[in-house]
């Protein structure tokens, strides 16, 4: 295989890092709205879930990219 | 050194071998010959699940819910109070197709969780792989959405009101409104496929350094919950593509 193959996947996976950033502030404003009110909950896990799928799509992109650039 | 190399190309020769798709049949009509693929199977024998489930399961309905029967109707009056709950108004038209894809991709993210493992030499005749983890599986069902969204744009809005619906909230969002459409699947698609093809890998990997103890532990999460989010989260949001469409002004 020729390594920058390699190197360009790697670069690619590289955008995890932003999504795992997005999904822990994502968490932590979770967890602050349901500590200011606990009776919300279920309104606000499930918007918590539809943040954390939007924002780990990215992430998921960039698995892809490299994945086709590995791969195929 | 000669060695190591010798011994990653096969690694990634046999991760190749893993990721690609079988065909295990082919069907002839006439001069046409259609290969099946391993895939196609997979999603029949989702499917033979389902509909033989739902037979048993349905066969013989009481009045009074006795056993199975109980936590039958707490699912399914689940899954109706939250489209109700989203969709609003007309949810009671889009709830079979939504109920059937969250029940389908609950069923095809998990299959691998039923199928027998090979490891210490011991090579598994057959082996169930998530056929969400075919690009062409999930492109479908997202196309099902956003064909399911656009039709219900018409219908609910009329023609007139999907039109002027493309120029809100002001005229320049025109393009994105477009883009939209083709956006939207997109990242449906890419999403359920990438999340599902990364865990398959992952647990390969995990299969082929580590046989031992480990490959249940990380199973749990990687095909149990990390499919059963994904299924919650493609219902999810299909029912809010949907529930924009479908959503009316007078009432």
């Amino acid at each position: 295989m020729n390594p920058m193959i390699a190197i360009g996947a790697g670069i690619a996976v590289m955008a995890g890092l932003g999504a795992g950033i997005g999904i822990g502030i994502a968490t932590g404003k979770a967890v602050e709205a349901v500590a200011r009110q606990p009776e919300a909950s279920g309104k606000i896990t499930s918007l918590f879930l539809l943040g954390i799928a939007l924002s780990e799509a990215t992430a998921i992109y960039g698995f892809v990219i490299a994945m086709m650039a590995l791969f195929s | 050194m000669a060695e190591t190399a010798a011994k990653a190309l096969s690694l990634g020769e046999r991760i190749k071998e893993t990721l690609a798709f079988k065909t295990m049949f082919t069907i002839h009509i006439g001069d046409v010959s259609i290969p099946i693929s391993e895939t196609v199977v997979t999603c029949w024998l989702v499917m033979a699940i389902l509909i033989i489930g739902s037979i048993l399961l349905t066969r013989r309905l009481k009045q009074v819910p006795k056993g199975p029967q109980v936590f039958l109707e707490a699912f399914i009056g689940f899954l109706n109070s939250f489209f109700k709950d989203t969709i609003g108004h007309n949810w009671r038209v889009f709830a079979p197709y939504l109920g059937t894809v969250a029940l389908f991709l609950g069923v095809a993210d998990m299959i691998s969780f039923i199928s027998p493992m090979s490891g210490f030499g011991f090579e598994a005749p057959f082996m169930f792989k998530p056929p969400t983890r075919d690009i062409n599986v999930t492109a479908a069902l997202a196309i099902m959405t956003i064909v399911i969204v656009l039709f219900s744009n018409v219908i609910f809005k009329g023609f007139k009101g999907w039109f002027k619906s493309f120029f809100e909230p002001a005229p320049f969002m025109l393009p994105f409104n477009i883009l939209e459409y083709f956006i939207k699947p997109l990242s449906l698609c890419l999403r359920l496929f990438g999340n599902i093809l990364g865990a398959f890998i992952i647990m390969e990997l995990l299969g082929m350094f580590i046989p031992l103890f480990l490959p249940p532990i990380f199973g749990m999460y990687f095909d149990f919950f990390d499919g059963l989010v994904q299924a919650v989260v493609f219902t999810f949001l299909s029912t809010l593509y949907i529930s924009e469409a479908a959503e009316t002004h007078k009432e």
